[in-house]
């Protein structure tokens, strides 16, 4: 279940269930990506939201409610979610790996 | 003070309409109210807020937009108001860069959303257009010539309209072949 066939993650979805692994509301998931990648990756609300809603679908990430307001939503990632990463992470593992030895550095 | 202006924007100039409004509060005039043709202003601080356009899957006031509406804002965006289904988004300057979308899919998404909106728009005005003339034909009705010019003459200007969205997206799929 939780196998992507292998196909690459883009940026936002990796960094979106990278931040997930403890629980976050909207706008603490854009402000985290956007510390973990120093400053480089500004999700945009919209696009998260999308993203968001795709993961919830595909079962990778869920809601749980916050304690104190209810009205925010707050998304937690699932161990599909973990799987998923992982994955990604030996691919990029790969990627990186070739192109060191071709390129070097 | 608050000063209200009316103006036409076709929706596929949407990113003019943008434009447009960076430049009026660039004068210090920052939106604060829409309605059809009808943009309210406020005046500010020169160049306080970035307004951004979306067309909604939904009409606003619909509970999946109303959630949508509600997810922006807790972002620390406003929500202006819409017309129709075209939420109006603002947000203050100093909070940083206002995108609602970043990255090219999403961006493509929008463009779908409204290629479908006015295919299907445009192929109303075409059957309509159409069928009133061969109304005409039929029973020499020049009310139905009437009709059917303007409704061809619109599904022409809307067929314009797909043009140019569909060759945006088509730049931005190019694009999505090489990146994110």
């Amino acid at each position: 279940m939780a196998s992507h066939d292998g196909a690459a993650l883009t940026e936002a979805v990796y960094y979106i269930l990278l931040s997930l692994l403890s629980p976050l509301h909207g706008y603490g998931i854009m402000q985290k990506v956007e510390s973990m990648s120093g400053g480089r990756l500004r999700l945009a609300a919209g696009t998260l939201y999308g993203a968001l809603s795709t993961l919830l679908e595909k079962g990778w990430i869920q809601t749980v409610t916050a304690e104190r307001d209810s009205r925010k939503k707050e998304y937690l990632i699932t161990d599909a979610g973990r799987a998923v990463l992982r994955e990604e992470m030996r691919r990029l593992e790969e990627l990186l790996y070739n192109g060191r030895n071709l390129l070097g550095g | 003070m608050k000063r209200t202006l009316h103006k036409w924007f076709w929706a596929w100039d949407f990113d003019k309409e943008e434009k447009w409004l960076a430049a009026m509060s660039a004068r210090g005039l920052n939106l604060c109210g829409v309605s059809f043709c009808t943009y309210v202003f406020e005046e500010g601080a020169p160049g306080a807020y970035a307004v951004r356009l979306e067309l909604l899957d939904r009409m606003p006031s619909h509970p999946v937009s109303e959630q949508y509406i509600r997810f922006i804002e807790d972002t620390g965006a406003e929500y202006v108001g819409s017309v129709l289904r075209w939420a109006y988004f603002r947000k203050r300057t100093d909070a940083g860069p206002f995108d609602l979308y970043s990255d090219i899919d999403s961006r493509i998404r929008h463009l779908n959303r409204l290629l479908s909106l006015l295919f299907v728009l445009g192929m109303v005005n075409l059957g309509n257009g159409l069928n009133n003339l061969i109304q005409f034909f039929v029973h020499g009705l020049s009310f139905s010539l009437a009709v059917s010019i303007l409704c061809l003459l619109v599904s022409g200007l809307i067929g314009y309209g797909f043009l140019r969205i569909f060759s945006k997206r088509k730049r931005l799929q190019r694009e999505r072949l090489l990146h994110e």
